[in-house]
């Protein structure tokens, strides 16, 4: 199998930062600008997210700028003409993250080819179980080089934290808690427990930890029992706030990463 | 049997369990123990015990001899309306509480649309001494002001669904997250046959009472079990499932399935998910579903809140698929009419729900000696209002 970017970036770089967004908010075309702006402020990994009409995995933040997004016209369509040139200006990984729903609408054999063409590295589809994926849709993943994540959580049996290490080859999206996406401030003694026992598994994947990563001493405290961090409802906020520009996405990931 | 559900968790190409990782501990869990649980005999007893001495079962099946000369066939009525708290919905939640104790659950949650299902929610954690939380649509806690306070009386929490469309399938959603961050000590009971696998056949296994009763009454009736029109209305699909649950392999049973057109099927604003929806994924599960072309879910209309929910049961998209279930649908206008039809022939006033599955009569041909059964769903006590405002009477 060949490598993709992402395999490499674990490879070679250390704490990891991946950064969430959903398309098409706050703008409808904003999606390159922000792939760009935050490969230039030194992120590592780009999710990018497709906004669903019933996103249940996620909390109010995200929910909202999905439900904004569909407002102001997203689609997968729309997004994967928007992302056609992404990789004239961008290098870094991009994984989309989406429902299972519009995935399917859009035809999975056509959604797997324009993730090729554009260069989409991974998918991240929290309702699409394991059992199915491996049945109906991993080797069309594959045929196409991408990445399958797969997410585990703290009620995760070690069996099947097992399982899915062994059917995937990006890397492992470790739920910090129990709960639906946001920021939270700060780990409980329970989540750092299960952070060190899922380090003492030796996972063959790298792990990022995501689920109420907001700030500097999170990101931190992530990094050291994985490879890293993802955030999104914190992006969420400042790009809502504070708007896209250039210098606000550099200051905000210029914050988390210290 | 043909069409029960397989070990996956699918009825022929639809049904699964399309959760995220984070519900995946909790359904496992249901998915292991359901069958051993309501299969063990000190479960059965409770059950049985609590569906006669607290709900009022069995429901009579009652010969509506007035109905049955404006439509010229034998029409008998499945008086789920005569249950405890007026509908069907608490077959379903005596039997998941009591799975729920077993489980060692000390916390429900449900959602409601209506309202109907999340009384029948409130009423059995009343009864068990459990606490309870009812998620409902903020736009739904305004247009059922009456039930929201029955649940509060009744001791649950009412707690608006403020994201989307603010109505049922966003309170089932915000039920699903409050689940996703509650993984331990709470239960679940979703209130009609969708979610993910075991639901759907659990909930049909719970409400197959209804079906199970059909049989030996008509027997005693008409010296037969097998009726030959069973009709029951559609939103979920949890009482049409009850309905045909026990018919489902007798293939001379014809079973129609009446779903809400709202303003009409073409109209851009009806529920009826067999001729508007296309397959897809929605809380939990494959099933059809009402959505945009970019597969976005859309939002179904009916008069009836108990029928506007944009899928229909995994097990009811099958049905629909093999043809075993003719599938009907009734406008709002064709059930109000039906309803108080009912009301004044027969001097019961039907659940606008139910009056979808009466609507039917009028648009089928009937042979003078045809038995048909009518699971008339639940009472019109809630829907007054709407009675009113229709004015037609």
């Amino acid at each position: 199998m060949t490598t993709n970017r992402i395999n490499d970036v674990f490879q070679n770089k250390k704490n990891v930062l991946s950064v969430y967004y959903t398309a098409g908010f706050p703008e409808l075309n904003n999606t390159l600008a922000i792939a760009q702006y935050l490969e230039a402020a030194g992120a590592d990994i780009i999710e990018i997210g497709m906004p669903f009409s019933d996103p249940v995995a996620d909390g109010p933040t995200i929910q909202e700028s999905n439900k904004k997004a569909l407002e102001n016209g997203m689609s997968i369509k729309l997004l994967f003409e928007q992302l056609k040139e992404v990789r004239q200006s961008v290098s870094i990984p991009i994984i989309l993250m989406g429902y299972i729903n519009p995935v399917l609408q859009f035809g999975i054999h056509e959604f797997c080819e324009n993730c090729e063409e554009v260069g989409v590295d991974g998918l991240i589809l929290p309702d699409l179980p394991m059992a199915e994926y491996m049945a109906v849709y991993k080797g069309k993943f594959e045929k196409h080089g991408i990445k399958n994540v797969f997410l585990i959580t703290p009620q995760t049996s070690e069996q099947r934290v097992k399982e899915i290490d062994q059917n995937t080859d990006g890397f492992i999206y470790m739920v910090s808690s129990a709960s639906t996406t946001g920021a939270k401030g700060s780990f409980s003694v329970e989540q750092i427990n299960y952070f060190e026992r899922i380090k003492n598994m030796n996972l063959k994947n790298p792990t990022l930890i995501g689920f109420g990563i907001s700030n500097h001493d999170t990101y931190l405290q992530a990094c050291t029992y994985s490879s890293g961090a993802i955030i999104g409802s914190a992006f969420i906020n400042c790009i809502d706030s504070s708007g896209i520009e250039k210098g606000n996405i550099n200051q905000f990931v210029k914050d988390i990463k210290g | 049997m043909r069409y029960s559900v397989d070990e996956n968790g699918y009825y022929g190409q639809f049904g699964g369990a399309y959760i995220p990782e984070m519900l995946y501990p909790n359904v496992e869990e249901l998915r292991d123990n359901y069958l051993s649980i309501i299969g063990d005999s000190a479960f059965k007893a409770e059950f049985d015990k609590l569906l006669k001495d607290y709900v009022g079962r069995p429901t009579p099946l009652y010969f509506a001899k007035r109905l049955s000369e404006q439509y010229g066939a034998k029409i008998y009525l499945k008086r789920e309306d005569l249950c405890h708290t007026g509908a069907h919905k608490v077959n379903n939640t005596i039997g998941q509480i009591i799975l729920a104790k077993k489980l060692g659950k000390q916390k429900i949650i449900a959602e409601t649309g209506a309202g109907q299902h999340g009384v029948a929610t409130a009423t059995v954690c009343a009864l068990m001494g459990m606490e309870c939380i009812v998620y409902m649509g903020e736009i739904d806690m305004q247009r059922q002001k009456p039930n929201v306070e029955r649940m509060r009386i009744l001791g649950a929490e009412v707690v608006p669904a403020k994201s989307g469309s603010k109505t049922l399938k966003d309170a089932t959603n915000e039920a699903m997250r409050h689940w996703i961050s509650n993984p331990v000590d709470t239960h679940y009971i979703i209130g009609s046959v969708v979610g993910p696998h075991p639901y759907p056949d659990m909930v049909a296994r719970f409400q197959s009472v209804i079906s199970e009763e059909m049989k030996w009454q008509l027997n005693e009736e008409e010296g037969t079990e097998y009726p030959h029109y069973v009709i029951a209305c559609v939103g979920g699909g949890s009482n049409a499932a009850g309905a045909f649950y026990h018919y489902l392999d007798e293939e001379k049973v014809k079973l129609v399935a009446v779903e809400a057109a709202g303003r009409g099927v073409d109209s851009g604003e009806s529920a009826a998910t067999s001729y508007l929806g296309k397959p897809g994924v929605l809380h939990g599960s494959k099933t059809l579903l009402m959505q945009t072309a970019d597969g976005q879910v859309v939002e179904p209309y009916s008069i009836s809140a108990g029928l506007d929910y944009p899928g229909i049961g995994p097990m009811h998209a099958h049905l629909f698929d093999t043809g075993r279930v003719k599938f009907e649908n009734a406008t709002d206008e064709e059930a109000m009419v039906a309803g108080v039809e009912l009301s004044k022939l027969e001097g019961i006033i039907p659940a606008i729900e139910s009056a979808h599955a009466l609507a039917a009569l009028r648009k089928m041909s009937f042979e003078k000696s045809d038995i048909v059964v009518i699971n008339l769903s639940g009472r019109g006590d809630k829907d007054l209002e709407t009675y009113i405002k229709w004015g037609k009477y």
